[in-house]
Protein backbone atom coordinates (compact mmCIF):
# COMPACT_ATOMS: atom_id res chain seq x y z
CA UNK A 1 0.00 0.00 0.00
CA UNK A 2 1.22 3.46 -0.77
CA UNK A 3 0.79 6.80 0.94
CA UNK A 4 -2.50 7.64 -1.13
CA UNK A 5 -3.76 3.75 -0.37
CA UNK A 6 -3.18 4.12 3.21
CA UNK A 7 -4.74 7.84 3.41
CA UNK A 8 -8.10 6.69 1.30
CA UNK A 9 -8.53 3.53 3.25
CA UNK A 10 -8.44 5.82 6.73
CA UNK A 11 -10.87 8.10 5.49
CA UNK A 12 -13.03 5.17 4.10
CA UNK A 13 -12.75 3.40 7.47
CA UNK A 14 -13.36 7.14 9.14
CA UNK A 15 -16.62 7.23 7.48
CA UNK A 16 -17.56 3.84 7.94
CA UNK A 17 -17.05 4.02 11.51
CA UNK A 18 -19.09 7.07 11.83
CA UNK A 19 -21.98 5.59 10.47
CA UNK A 20 -21.52 2.88 12.79
CA UNK A 21 -23.01 1.71 16.32
CA UNK A 22 -21.80 1.76 19.57
CA UNK A 23 -19.86 -0.89 20.80
CA UNK A 24 -21.38 -1.01 24.16
CA UNK A 25 -24.09 -2.02 24.24
CA UNK A 26 -24.77 -3.77 20.25
CA UNK A 27 -21.00 -5.15 20.41
CA UNK A 28 -21.32 -6.23 23.41
CA UNK A 29 -24.48 -8.34 23.17
CA UNK A 30 -23.86 -10.31 20.20
CA UNK A 31 -20.49 -11.00 22.34
CA UNK A 32 -22.28 -12.07 25.23
CA UNK A 33 -24.31 -14.61 23.36
CA UNK A 34 -21.58 -15.62 21.65
CA UNK A 35 -20.05 -16.22 25.03
CA UNK A 36 -23.12 -18.18 26.34
CA UNK A 37 -23.14 -20.58 22.88
CA UNK A 38 -19.42 -20.77 23.94
CA UNK A 39 -19.89 -22.26 27.45
CA UNK A 40 -22.48 -24.32 26.45
CA UNK A 41 -21.03 -26.02 24.00
CA UNK A 42 -18.28 -26.66 26.39
CA UNK A 43 -20.13 -27.34 29.53
CA UNK A 44 -22.24 -30.02 26.87
CA UNK A 45 -19.33 -31.24 25.58
CA UNK A 46 -17.96 -32.14 28.90
CA UNK A 47 -21.16 -33.41 30.43
CA UNK A 48 -21.52 -36.01 27.25
CA UNK A 49 -17.66 -36.80 26.30
CA UNK A 50 -16.67 -36.48 29.94
CA UNK A 51 -12.70 -36.88 31.03
CA UNK A 52 -11.46 -40.38 30.82
CA UNK A 53 -8.06 -41.27 32.55
CA UNK A 54 -6.41 -44.09 31.13
CA UNK A 55 -3.90 -46.45 32.92
CA UNK A 56 -1.34 -45.00 34.87
CA UNK A 57 1.82 -43.83 33.14
CA UNK A 58 4.81 -46.44 33.41
CA UNK A 59 8.03 -46.11 31.84
CA UNK A 60 8.77 -49.69 31.49
CA UNK A 61 5.88 -51.12 29.62
CA UNK A 62 4.62 -48.81 26.37
CA UNK A 63 1.06 -50.08 26.54
CA UNK A 64 -0.26 -47.12 25.03
CA UNK A 65 0.17 -45.45 21.65
CA UNK A 66 2.10 -42.21 21.38
CA UNK A 67 -0.58 -40.43 20.21
CA UNK A 68 -1.47 -36.30 20.43
CA UNK A 69 -4.44 -34.39 20.96
CA UNK A 70 -6.35 -34.82 17.85
CA UNK A 71 -4.95 -30.84 16.82
CA UNK A 72 -1.65 -31.45 16.21
CA UNK A 73 -2.62 -34.80 14.41
CA UNK A 74 -1.35 -32.84 10.98
CA UNK A 75 1.86 -31.93 12.42
CA UNK A 76 2.39 -35.77 13.43
CA UNK A 77 1.18 -36.69 9.48
CA UNK A 78 3.55 -34.55 7.87
CA UNK A 79 6.21 -36.56 9.77
CA UNK A 80 4.58 -39.84 8.25
CA UNK A 81 4.80 -38.27 4.96
CA UNK A 82 8.04 -37.35 4.36
CA UNK A 83 10.01 -40.43 5.31
CA UNK A 84 13.90 -40.35 4.50
CA UNK A 85 15.92 -39.63 8.02
CA UNK A 86 17.76 -37.01 6.15
CA UNK A 87 14.58 -35.09 5.94
CA UNK A 88 12.86 -36.32 9.34
CA UNK A 89 14.56 -32.74 10.74
CA UNK A 90 12.92 -30.96 7.86
CA UNK A 91 9.50 -32.74 8.77
CA UNK A 92 9.89 -31.64 12.74
CA UNK A 93 10.96 -28.26 12.61
CA UNK A 94 11.57 -27.10 9.31
CA UNK A 95 8.24 -27.24 7.75
CA UNK A 96 6.46 -26.14 10.36
CA UNK A 97 8.89 -23.27 11.41
CA UNK A 98 8.31 -22.37 7.97
CA UNK A 99 4.90 -22.27 8.02
CA UNK A 100 5.18 -20.20 11.44
CA UNK A 101 7.27 -17.50 10.07
CA UNK A 102 5.37 -17.46 6.89
CA UNK A 103 2.00 -16.70 9.08
CA UNK A 104 3.96 -13.64 11.26
CA UNK A 105 4.86 -12.32 8.27
CA UNK A 106 1.60 -11.98 6.18
CA UNK A 107 1.15 -8.78 5.95
CA UNK A 108 4.45 -7.72 5.80
CA UNK A 109 4.65 -9.58 2.09
CA UNK A 110 0.84 -9.53 1.60
CA UNK A 111 0.64 -5.59 0.98
CA UNK A 112 -2.01 -4.87 -1.26
CA UNK A 113 -4.94 -3.05 -0.74
CA UNK A 114 -7.29 -5.02 -1.71
CA UNK A 115 -9.25 -6.48 1.03
CA UNK A 116 -12.38 -8.48 -0.79
CA UNK A 117 -11.73 -12.05 -0.75
CA UNK A 118 -12.78 -12.64 -4.61
CA UNK A 119 -10.38 -9.68 -5.73
CA UNK A 120 -7.85 -11.54 -3.75
CA UNK A 121 -7.07 -15.19 -5.72
CA UNK A 122 -4.08 -16.13 -5.03
CA UNK A 123 -4.24 -15.18 -0.78
CA UNK A 124 -7.83 -16.60 -1.04
CA UNK A 125 -7.01 -19.77 -2.74
CA UNK A 126 -3.89 -20.10 -0.33
CA UNK A 127 -6.05 -20.00 2.63
CA UNK A 128 -8.52 -22.32 0.92
CA UNK A 129 -5.77 -25.09 0.16
CA UNK A 130 -4.05 -24.81 3.26
CA UNK A 131 -7.79 -25.52 5.72
CA UNK A 132 -8.29 -28.67 2.66
CA UNK A 133 -4.20 -29.78 3.69
CA UNK A 134 -4.60 -29.54 7.23
CA UNK A 135 -8.24 -31.34 7.35
CA UNK A 136 -7.08 -34.13 5.42
CA UNK A 137 -3.72 -34.67 7.23
CA UNK A 138 -6.32 -34.16 10.65
CA UNK A 139 -8.52 -37.07 8.95
CA UNK A 140 -5.30 -38.90 8.00
CA UNK A 141 -3.74 -38.57 11.67
CA UNK A 142 -7.37 -39.59 12.95
CA UNK A 143 -7.51 -42.79 11.05
CA UNK A 144 -4.09 -44.15 11.59
CA UNK A 145 -4.62 -47.94 11.70
CA UNK A 146 -4.63 -49.26 15.13
CA UNK A 147 -1.28 -50.33 15.98
CA UNK A 148 -1.69 -52.78 19.24
CA UNK A 149 -1.66 -55.84 17.41
CA UNK A 150 0.66 -57.73 15.27
CA UNK A 151 -1.17 -60.50 13.55
CA UNK A 152 1.54 -62.58 11.69
CA UNK A 153 2.87 -66.72 11.65
CA UNK A 154 6.28 -67.26 13.38
CA UNK A 155 9.30 -68.48 11.47
CA UNK A 156 8.69 -72.38 11.04
CA UNK A 157 11.96 -73.14 11.68
CA UNK A 158 11.44 -72.02 15.64
CA UNK A 159 10.88 -74.31 18.19
CA UNK A 160 10.46 -74.59 21.76
CA UNK A 161 11.86 -71.86 23.81
CA UNK A 162 12.71 -70.16 20.90
CA UNK A 163 9.36 -70.44 19.46
CA UNK A 164 8.27 -68.81 23.43
CA UNK A 165 10.24 -66.10 22.89
CA UNK A 166 9.52 -64.80 19.79
CA UNK A 167 5.68 -65.39 20.88
CA UNK A 168 6.59 -62.98 23.93
CA UNK A 169 8.44 -60.37 21.88
CA UNK A 170 5.52 -59.99 19.36
CA UNK A 171 3.64 -58.95 22.00
CA UNK A 172 6.02 -56.86 23.80
CA UNK A 173 6.98 -55.23 20.39
CA UNK A 174 2.87 -54.60 19.90
CA UNK A 175 2.28 -53.43 23.02
CA UNK A 176 4.89 -50.85 22.95
CA UNK A 177 3.15 -49.21 20.39
CA UNK A 178 5.75 -49.32 17.67
CA UNK A 179 3.81 -50.03 14.87
CA UNK A 180 2.06 -46.12 15.07
CA UNK A 181 5.31 -45.38 13.44
CA UNK A 182 6.63 -48.66 12.09
CA UNK A 183 5.68 -51.06 9.54
CA UNK A 184 5.70 -54.76 10.39
CA UNK A 185 4.30 -57.36 7.45
CA UNK A 186 0.83 -55.94 6.72
CA UNK A 187 0.76 -54.55 10.24
CA UNK A 188 1.01 -51.19 11.06
CA UNK A 189 1.64 -47.59 9.73
CA UNK A 190 3.68 -46.43 7.21
CA UNK A 191 6.16 -44.49 9.08
CA UNK A 192 7.74 -41.45 10.14
CA UNK A 193 9.64 -44.59 11.36
CA UNK A 194 11.15 -46.89 8.56
CA UNK A 195 9.37 -50.52 7.47
CA UNK A 196 10.97 -53.14 10.03
CA UNK A 197 9.49 -56.23 7.86
CA UNK A 198 12.70 -57.16 7.30
CA UNK A 199 14.78 -55.15 9.57
CA UNK A 200 17.41 -58.17 10.64
CA UNK A 201 18.66 -58.87 7.16
CA UNK A 202 20.18 -54.92 7.50
CA UNK A 203 20.67 -54.87 11.45
CA UNK A 204 22.01 -58.10 13.37
CA UNK A 205 20.35 -57.98 16.85
CA UNK A 206 23.20 -56.33 18.85
CA UNK A 207 22.44 -53.69 16.68
CA UNK A 208 18.74 -53.53 16.81
CA UNK A 209 19.22 -53.93 20.63
CA UNK A 210 21.87 -50.88 21.03
CA UNK A 211 19.53 -48.61 18.35
CA UNK A 212 15.97 -49.73 20.89
CA UNK A 213 18.63 -48.41 23.67
CA UNK A 214 19.91 -45.22 21.58
CA UNK A 215 17.27 -44.75 18.49
CA UNK A 216 17.35 -41.22 16.55
CA UNK A 217 14.52 -38.51 17.85
CA UNK A 218 11.68 -38.80 17.62
CA UNK A 219 11.96 -42.91 18.63
CA UNK A 220 11.27 -43.19 22.38
CA UNK A 221 14.35 -45.29 24.01
CA UNK A 222 14.13 -48.67 25.70
CA UNK A 223 16.94 -48.62 28.14
CA UNK A 224 14.66 -48.38 30.97
CA UNK A 225 12.85 -51.39 29.96
CA UNK A 226 16.08 -53.28 29.19
CA UNK A 227 17.27 -52.12 32.96
CA UNK A 228 14.03 -53.42 34.55
CA UNK A 229 12.91 -55.68 32.85
CA UNK A 230 15.65 -57.44 30.72
CA UNK A 231 13.49 -60.44 29.55
CA UNK A 232 11.09 -58.40 28.05
CA UNK A 233 14.05 -56.18 26.27
CA UNK A 234 15.73 -59.55 25.04
CA UNK A 235 12.12 -60.96 23.66
CA UNK A 236 11.78 -58.01 21.64
CA UNK A 237 15.70 -58.31 20.32
CA UNK A 238 14.51 -61.48 19.36
CA UNK A 239 11.30 -61.04 17.90
CA UNK A 240 12.55 -57.84 15.61
CA UNK A 241 15.73 -60.30 14.67
CA UNK A 242 13.59 -62.50 13.27
CA UNK A 243 12.18 -60.42 10.41
CA UNK A 244 14.34 -61.37 7.79
CA UNK B 1 -22.86 17.87 42.67
CA UNK B 2 -20.61 14.47 41.66
CA UNK B 3 -18.50 15.52 38.57
CA UNK B 4 -19.10 11.56 37.19
CA UNK B 5 -22.05 11.50 35.19
CA UNK B 6 -24.03 8.01 34.67
CA UNK B 7 -23.82 8.45 30.72
CA UNK B 8 -26.80 7.23 28.69
CA UNK B 9 -25.94 4.95 25.78
CA UNK B 10 -28.10 4.92 22.66
CA UNK B 11 -30.41 2.43 23.86
CA UNK B 12 -34.30 2.79 23.09
CA UNK B 13 -36.27 5.60 23.63
CA UNK B 14 -38.22 3.19 26.09
CA UNK B 15 -35.76 2.28 28.14
CA UNK B 16 -33.91 5.61 28.70
CA UNK B 17 -34.69 7.05 32.13
CA UNK B 18 -37.44 9.79 31.91
CA UNK B 19 -36.69 13.55 33.11
CA UNK B 20 -38.71 14.22 36.14
CA UNK B 21 -41.77 16.48 36.06
CA UNK B 22 -41.47 19.75 37.01
CA UNK B 23 -43.32 20.27 40.48
CA UNK B 24 -43.83 16.07 41.05
CA UNK B 25 -40.99 15.04 43.73
CA UNK B 26 -39.86 17.96 45.17
CA UNK B 27 -39.77 16.11 48.66
CA UNK B 28 -37.02 13.75 50.32
CA UNK B 29 -35.10 11.75 47.96
CA UNK B 30 -36.87 7.95 47.77
CA UNK B 31 -34.44 5.09 49.10
CA UNK B 32 -33.70 4.12 45.26
CA UNK B 33 -32.85 7.48 44.56
CA UNK B 34 -30.51 8.00 47.82
CA UNK B 35 -28.93 4.62 47.10
CA UNK B 36 -28.34 5.89 43.47
CA UNK B 37 -26.34 8.66 44.98
CA UNK B 38 -24.30 6.79 47.22
CA UNK B 39 -23.14 4.58 44.19
CA UNK B 40 -22.28 7.73 42.48
CA UNK B 41 -20.39 9.09 45.18
CA UNK B 42 -18.12 5.97 45.46
CA UNK B 43 -17.64 5.85 41.36
CA UNK B 44 -16.80 9.91 42.00
CA UNK B 45 -14.42 8.77 44.82
CA UNK B 46 -12.55 6.14 42.56
CA UNK B 47 -12.55 8.14 39.31
CA UNK B 48 -11.17 11.59 41.38
CA UNK B 49 -8.08 9.24 41.75
CA UNK B 50 -7.61 7.41 39.09
CA UNK B 51 -9.33 8.85 36.10
CA UNK B 52 -10.42 5.55 34.83
CA UNK B 53 -13.90 6.70 33.63
CA UNK B 54 -12.04 8.20 30.23
CA UNK B 55 -10.54 4.76 29.54
CA UNK B 56 -13.68 3.34 30.05
CA UNK B 57 -15.90 5.34 27.84
CA UNK B 58 -13.00 5.40 25.25
CA UNK B 59 -13.74 1.63 24.96
CA UNK B 60 -17.10 0.84 25.72
CA UNK B 61 -18.18 3.75 23.29
CA UNK B 62 -16.36 3.84 20.26
CA UNK B 63 -18.34 3.11 17.56
CA UNK B 64 -18.23 -0.48 15.76
CA UNK B 65 -18.65 -0.05 11.85
CA UNK B 66 -21.69 -1.16 10.80
CA UNK B 67 -22.43 -4.54 9.05
CA UNK B 68 -20.40 -6.34 11.33
CA UNK B 69 -22.10 -9.63 11.51
CA UNK B 70 -21.18 -13.02 13.87
CA UNK B 71 -18.08 -13.55 12.54
CA UNK B 72 -16.77 -10.44 14.46
CA UNK B 73 -17.94 -12.11 17.74
CA UNK B 74 -14.97 -15.07 17.20
CA UNK B 75 -12.14 -13.11 18.81
CA UNK B 76 -14.09 -12.26 21.75
CA UNK B 77 -15.20 -16.12 22.20
CA UNK B 78 -11.83 -16.90 21.95
CA UNK B 79 -11.18 -15.07 24.90
CA UNK B 80 -13.78 -16.14 27.15
CA UNK B 81 -12.64 -19.23 26.16
CA UNK B 82 -9.08 -18.70 27.72
CA UNK B 83 -11.28 -16.88 30.21
CA UNK B 84 -13.08 -20.33 31.30
CA UNK B 85 -10.13 -22.47 31.14
CA UNK B 86 -8.18 -20.15 33.71
CA UNK B 87 -11.09 -20.79 35.99
CA UNK B 88 -11.62 -24.56 35.70
CA UNK B 89 -7.57 -24.36 35.94
CA UNK B 90 -7.85 -22.51 39.05
CA UNK B 91 -9.99 -25.18 40.77
CA UNK B 92 -8.14 -28.09 39.23
CA UNK B 93 -4.77 -26.55 40.55
CA UNK B 94 -6.29 -26.63 44.31
CA UNK B 95 -6.49 -30.82 43.63
CA UNK B 96 -3.59 -31.30 41.41
CA UNK B 97 -0.07 -32.32 42.64
CA UNK B 98 2.50 -32.12 40.21
CA UNK B 99 4.59 -34.67 41.54
CA UNK B 100 5.39 -38.55 39.53
CA UNK B 101 4.33 -40.19 42.17
CA UNK B 102 1.57 -38.43 43.66
CA UNK B 103 -0.33 -36.69 39.84
CA UNK B 104 -2.00 -39.59 38.93
CA UNK B 105 -4.11 -40.02 42.08
CA UNK B 106 -4.39 -36.73 42.12
CA UNK B 107 -6.20 -36.48 39.31
CA UNK B 108 -7.68 -39.84 39.91
CA UNK B 109 -8.91 -38.02 43.05
CA UNK B 110 -10.50 -34.87 41.28
CA UNK B 111 -12.30 -37.30 38.82
CA UNK B 112 -13.84 -40.14 41.43
CA UNK B 113 -13.90 -38.20 44.61
CA UNK B 114 -13.77 -34.05 44.52
CA UNK B 115 -17.34 -32.42 44.17
CA UNK B 116 -18.20 -31.92 40.43
CA UNK B 117 -14.59 -33.09 39.79
CA UNK B 118 -15.10 -35.19 36.71
CA UNK B 119 -17.17 -31.73 35.22
CA UNK B 120 -14.92 -29.68 35.81
CA UNK B 121 -11.85 -31.62 34.34
CA UNK B 122 -13.86 -32.42 31.18
CA UNK B 123 -14.76 -28.34 31.18
CA UNK B 124 -10.89 -27.96 31.28
CA UNK B 125 -10.05 -30.67 28.50
CA UNK B 126 -12.85 -30.22 25.72
CA UNK B 127 -12.36 -26.15 26.90
CA UNK B 128 -8.93 -26.34 24.99
CA UNK B 129 -10.34 -27.53 21.94
CA UNK B 130 -13.51 -24.75 21.61
CA UNK B 131 -10.50 -22.85 22.29
CA UNK B 132 -8.00 -23.75 19.66
CA UNK B 133 -11.23 -24.85 16.89
CA UNK B 134 -12.37 -20.52 17.81
CA UNK B 135 -8.89 -19.60 17.65
CA UNK B 136 -8.42 -20.94 13.95
CA UNK B 137 -11.90 -20.23 13.32
CA UNK B 138 -10.87 -15.86 14.52
CA UNK B 139 -7.56 -16.20 12.12
CA UNK B 140 -9.29 -18.03 9.04
CA UNK B 141 -11.92 -14.56 9.57
CA UNK B 142 -9.15 -12.02 9.12
CA UNK B 143 -7.49 -13.92 6.59
CA UNK B 144 -10.15 -13.94 4.38
CA UNK B 145 -11.15 -10.11 5.05
CA UNK B 146 -7.58 -9.06 5.11
CA UNK B 147 -8.10 -7.41 8.14
CA UNK B 148 -4.39 -8.07 8.94
CA UNK B 149 -3.65 -5.53 6.52
CA UNK B 150 -2.63 -1.59 7.16
CA UNK B 151 -3.11 -0.60 9.79
CA UNK B 152 -3.31 -3.70 11.90
CA UNK B 153 -0.24 -5.56 10.68
CA UNK B 154 1.25 -5.36 14.52
CA UNK B 155 -2.35 -7.11 15.97
CA UNK B 156 -1.94 -9.65 13.22
CA UNK B 157 1.55 -10.60 14.28
CA UNK B 158 0.55 -10.34 18.34
CA UNK B 159 -2.80 -12.86 17.12
CA UNK B 160 -0.19 -15.49 15.65
CA UNK B 161 2.00 -15.41 18.82
CA UNK B 162 -1.05 -16.05 20.84
CA UNK B 163 -1.96 -19.00 18.88
CA UNK B 164 1.76 -20.69 19.29
CA UNK B 165 0.50 -19.85 22.71
CA UNK B 166 -1.93 -21.33 22.66
CA UNK B 167 -0.73 -24.60 21.10
CA UNK B 168 1.80 -24.62 23.91
CA UNK B 169 -0.70 -24.33 26.54
CA UNK B 170 -2.19 -27.47 25.01
CA UNK B 171 1.39 -29.52 24.09
CA UNK B 172 2.16 -28.78 28.51
CA UNK B 173 -1.10 -29.39 29.39
CA UNK B 174 -1.44 -33.18 27.84
CA UNK B 175 1.17 -34.58 29.93
CA UNK B 176 -0.45 -33.17 33.72
CA UNK B 177 -2.84 -36.22 33.78
CA UNK B 178 0.64 -38.78 34.24
CA UNK B 179 -1.21 -41.24 32.11
CA UNK B 180 0.15 -43.50 30.04
CA UNK B 181 -1.54 -41.59 26.48
CA UNK B 182 0.24 -38.39 28.70
CA UNK B 183 3.39 -40.00 29.24
CA UNK B 184 4.53 -41.65 25.97
CA UNK B 185 2.46 -38.37 23.81
CA UNK B 186 5.05 -36.39 25.45
CA UNK B 187 8.15 -38.27 25.21
CA UNK B 188 7.23 -38.58 21.74
CA UNK B 189 6.70 -34.91 21.33
CA UNK B 190 9.36 -33.39 23.31
CA UNK B 191 11.69 -35.95 21.41
CA UNK B 192 10.28 -33.91 17.90
CA UNK B 193 11.62 -30.80 19.23
CA UNK B 194 15.02 -31.55 19.79
CA UNK B 195 15.15 -32.99 16.24
CA UNK B 196 14.93 -28.46 15.62
CA UNK B 197 17.73 -26.69 14.28
CA UNK B 198 20.12 -25.09 16.54
CA UNK B 199 18.05 -24.89 19.46
CA UNK B 200 16.02 -27.94 19.18
CA UNK B 201 18.40 -29.74 21.67
CA UNK B 202 18.69 -27.39 23.99
CA UNK B 203 14.46 -26.89 24.09
CA UNK B 204 14.16 -30.26 24.66
CA UNK B 205 16.48 -30.45 27.75
CA UNK B 206 14.71 -27.01 29.25
CA UNK B 207 11.51 -29.32 28.52
CA UNK B 208 13.06 -32.11 30.11
CA UNK B 209 14.68 -30.13 32.96
CA UNK B 210 17.55 -32.52 31.60
CA UNK B 211 19.12 -34.88 29.21
CA UNK B 212 16.37 -37.33 30.43
CA UNK B 213 12.55 -37.10 31.65
CA UNK B 214 12.77 -37.45 35.14
CA UNK B 215 11.21 -36.25 38.37
CA UNK B 216 11.46 -32.40 37.67
CA UNK B 217 10.09 -33.29 34.26
CA UNK B 218 6.39 -32.62 35.62
CA UNK B 219 6.48 -29.86 37.85
CA UNK B 220 8.48 -28.00 34.72
CA UNK B 221 5.31 -28.29 32.36
CA UNK B 222 3.12 -27.56 35.30
CA UNK B 223 4.88 -24.58 36.19
CA UNK B 224 4.91 -23.78 32.15
CA UNK B 225 1.14 -24.94 31.89
CA UNK B 226 -0.16 -22.38 34.80
CA UNK B 227 2.48 -19.72 35.27
CA UNK B 228 4.82 -18.59 32.33
CA UNK B 229 1.96 -19.61 29.10
CA UNK B 230 -1.07 -18.18 30.78
CA UNK B 231 0.73 -14.87 31.61
CA UNK B 232 1.76 -14.39 28.43
CA UNK B 233 -1.20 -15.27 26.55
CA UNK B 234 -3.09 -12.59 29.03
CA UNK B 235 -0.40 -10.00 28.36
CA UNK B 236 -0.71 -10.34 24.84
CA UNK B 237 -4.66 -10.20 24.92
CA UNK B 238 -4.86 -7.03 27.00
CA UNK B 239 -2.08 -5.45 24.06
CA UNK B 240 -4.19 -7.48 21.01
CA UNK B 241 -7.78 -5.79 22.52
CA UNK B 242 -5.87 -2.14 23.65
CA UNK B 243 -5.00 -1.99 19.29
CA UNK B 244 -8.70 -3.53 18.20
CA UNK B 245 -9.86 -0.23 19.89
CA UNK B 246 -7.00 1.77 18.88
CA UNK B 247 -7.22 0.92 15.71
CA UNK B 248 -11.21 -0.21 15.50
CA UNK B 249 -12.74 -3.02 14.71
CA UNK B 250 -12.54 -4.29 10.49
CA UNK B 251 -15.68 -3.37 8.22
CA UNK B 252 -16.45 -6.36 6.05
CA UNK B 253 -14.15 -5.97 3.11
CA UNK B 254 -17.23 -5.23 0.62
CA UNK B 255 -19.03 -2.68 2.25
CA UNK B 256 -18.62 0.80 1.24
CA UNK B 257 -20.04 4.19 2.89
CA UNK B 258 -22.75 5.08 1.54
CA UNK B 259 -22.93 8.77 1.17
CA UNK B 260 -19.64 11.09 1.04
CA UNK B 261 -21.27 12.68 4.14
CA UNK B 262 -19.42 15.60 5.59
CA UNK B 263 -17.63 14.42 8.75
CA UNK B 264 -17.42 16.31 11.73
CA UNK B 265 -14.35 17.37 13.56
CA UNK B 266 -14.70 14.98 16.56
CA UNK B 267 -16.28 12.04 14.42
CA UNK B 268 -12.73 11.44 12.98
Amino acid sequence: MNQLEKEQYLREYAQLKAQGKPFFPYAIAKDSAMAVITLAVIIIMSIVLGAELGPKADPTTTTYVPRPEWYFFFLFEVLRIIKPPEYVPMATIGVPTLCMILLFLLPFYDRGAERRPERRPIATTAGILTIFAMAYLTFLGANAGSPNEIDMAPPSDLKGAALTEWNEGRLVVAQSGCLACHQIGENGNHGPGPRLTDIARNLPAAAIAETLRNPTAPMPSFERLAQEEPEKFDAMVAFLGSLK
Amino acid sequence: MPRFRIPTPTVPAALQPKPKRPGSAQGPATPAEQAAEGGIHVVDWIDERTSLSGGLRWMMFRKVPKGTNWFYTLGSATMFAFLSQAVTGIFLAMYYDPSPTRAYESVRYIVNDAFLGEFVRGMHRWGSTVMVILVFLHMARTFFFGAYKYPRELNWVIGVALLILTMAMSFTGYLLPFDQRAYWATIVGVNINGTGPLVGPYLSDFLRAGPEFGATTLSRFYAIHMMLVPGLIAALIGAHLYLVAKLGTTAPPWLRAKTETKLDEDEV
